[in-house]
């Protein structure tokens, strides 16, 4: 599934005091099998396109009682968000959203029950609990957990990292072609972070086609993405791969954003006289500086 | 002079199955800035809450500035203890920022011309003057943790423990935070405990202490203590990028120094390369 989208706007409390123009005119094209990257400083409008993803946020055209089109357009693989007759239902089961902190949403009282909740409330017809459990292993199984000691436990009773890894769980568990996630590593230990990262390149390779990450850790971008939309002020400046975005340096510091650890290094060194051309990762830097220093010193 | 001291300290969580502290030794000089890391669940915010009384020792004692906490001493000394958390939404008292700030002095019942004063004082600390009477819930996750910081000042403590109180803000925020405990701690003079898995933070601090299971493991100057990156991943700790390039290149047969700021390790790389 693509996700293609054309002059996206949206203006939350439109016609009151308080109106923010959180998207402006936004056209982005994100293609399948992609692991793609959206950052910008907080409140520039990348959490509000992800939630156009799955109708949380929709396009006016596609709401009863309101005939205007406004020139926008946003499809979805076959669906079509701006049509009146988009079946959201299906979508969501297509398009999966985890949250920022996902784990501050868990309610149930097994990891079963936890997982089990969005399997039961998207299914097209009521599944058995047979049915029901296969699916809640799979996808306990996918996060990296083991399914027979947690299933019956407490998800409160699980570590924070755990917690999330359940979290997700329930989201996948409609096989979702997109995962969308917002800031999934926020607020982990490094390590806790670092397995976010290596679990959402598992789930691309064997479950969901396509990742959609927001965040706002330049590093984690550089290291995982294959593409990154810039956005500012509610508009897209930049879509681009890692190695060609974090080129762009000052345009980046300009719009408040950070730059990664490489690219800084890559500036202070060019300062000095030495080009390193590499692409962002932390090994490509390594690797491209090493092969520059013909002898040990 | 020690600000803060840990004496054989002793303490469980009712829980099973957690860890415990057992005959913890541990001291903080006045003036110092001390980084506590650690995992989740390693005992970092738990040495925090002993500071201050939030939660009491099962055996030994907590000293601050040589006084043991006790009963009949706990307010003075949480004069003295500011602690910041996580959570930028949960911590706020008031709508209004100068509300918030004032909320601890007025608690303590200072009298009124002195609690104006010191609203002041604070909001310059964390470089909010201008929100004075601004609507907290309108604040950024950074501006929000900067109002609970001058909260934390009004009382004007002379030590003051942050308990990752970073971890939910973006990367400016958390630059915004780090930058004004490093200065309150140069210029101020006011100790810090700054609590933290990020490991950039860190190298901020003269010493880094690392816990695990309640225990403290390792302790050195930041730079020294990414060194031992091996040792560190056995207590589930990453090392800070910065530390890990350097690790690598050195594994690479390049000679860089172990400074750990951007500068210093292209100027290394520099010089290598050409």
């Amino acid at each position: 599934m693509r996700i293609v989208a054309e002059h996206l706007s949206y203006i939350y409390n439109a016609k009151s005091p308080f109106a923010v123009k959180a998207l402006d005119d936004v056209s982005l094209t994100v293609e399948e099998g992609e692991f793609f990257g959206l950052i910008g400083h907080t409140g520039s409008g990348e959490s509000t396109f992800v939630q156009h993803l799955n109708g949380l946020l929709r396009l006016p055209s596609s709401l009863k009682r309101r005939k205007k089109k406004d020139g926008a357009t946003l499809t979805v693989g076959e669906f079509d968000l701006t049509s009146k007759k988009t079946n959201f239902r299906a979508l969501r089961r297509k398009v999966g959203m985890v949250f920022q902190y996902p784990e501050d949403q868990l309610f149930a009282e097994t990891v079963l029950d936890e997982v089990a909740y969005g399997y039961k409330n998207f299914a097209e017809k009521r599944p058995d609990r047979e049915e029901t459990e296969r699916a809640v292993r799979e996808a306990v199984e996918a996060v990296g957990l083991d399914y027979e000691s947690v299933k019956d436990m407490s998800p409160f009773d699980l570590s924070g990292g755990q917690k999330r890894r359940v979290a997700i769980a329930g989201v996948i568990v409609t096989k979702p072609e997109i995962l969308v996630l917002d800031e999934p590593a926020a607020g982990l230990d490094p390590l806790g972070k670092r397995e976010v990262m290596e679990l959402l390149h598992r789930l691309k390779e064997s479950w969901c086609k396509t990742v959609v990450v927001v965040s706002h850790d330049m590093d984690e971008i550089a290291e995982n993405c294959t593409r990154v939309a810039v956005f500012s002020e509610g508009r897209v400046e930049y879509v681009l791969p890692p190695a060609e975005l974090f080129k762009h340096t000052e345009e980046l510091l300009r719009l408040g954003l950070d730059i990664p650890l490489t690219a800084k290094l890559v500036l202070a060194l060019k300062e000095r006289g030495v080009e390193i051309d590499c692409d962002y990762t932390a090994e490509d830097f390594v690797s491209k500086v090493l092969a520059r220093g013909g002898r040990s010193c | 002079m020690k600000a803060l001291e840990y004496r054989d300290v002793s303490f469980s969580y009712e829980e099973e199955g957690g860890f415990r502290i057992e005959h913890l030794n541990f001291s903080v000089e006045e003036g110092e800035f001390v980084a506590v890391l650690g995992h989740n669940g390693s005992g970092k915010s738990t040495l925090a809450r002993l500071a201050n009384g939030l939660l009491t020792a099962d055996s030994g004692e907590v000293a601050v500035f040589g006084t043991a906490l006790g009963d009949k001493n706990l307010y003075e000394i949480r004069k003295q203890v500011g602690i910041v958390f996580q959570n930028p939404d949960s911590q706020a008292v008031a709508s209004i920022v100068e509300d918030d700030v004032a909320f601890g002095a007025e608690n303590v019942g200072m009298p009124r011309e002195e609690i104006g004063k010191r609203i002041s004082f604070a909001l310059r600390a964390v470089g909010m003057e201008e929100y004075r009477t601004a609507t907290i819930a309108r604040l950024s996750g950074g501006q929000k943790q900067r109002v609970a910081i001058a909260g934390a000042l009004a009382l004007k403590p002379r030590i003051l423990i942050l308990d990752e109180s970073t971890a939910m803000l973006d990367p400016r925020g958390r630059k915004e935070i780090v930058g004004v405990v490093k200065k309150l701690n140069e210029e101020e003079g006011i100790t810090v405990l700054l609590i933290t898995h990020f490991m950039d933070e860190a190298l901020l601090a003269s010493r880094a202490v690392v816990m695990n299971r309640g225990e403290i493991v390792m302790q050195d100057a930041p730079s020294r203590l990414f060194r031992r990156g091996e040792e560190l991943v056995t207590y589930n700790l990453a090392l800070p990028r910065i530390a890990e390039i350097c690790n690598r290149l050195r594994a690479g047969g390049m000679n860089v120094s172990d400074a750990l700021d951007v500068n210093t390790l292209a100027e290394d790389i520099a010089k290598c390369v050409s």
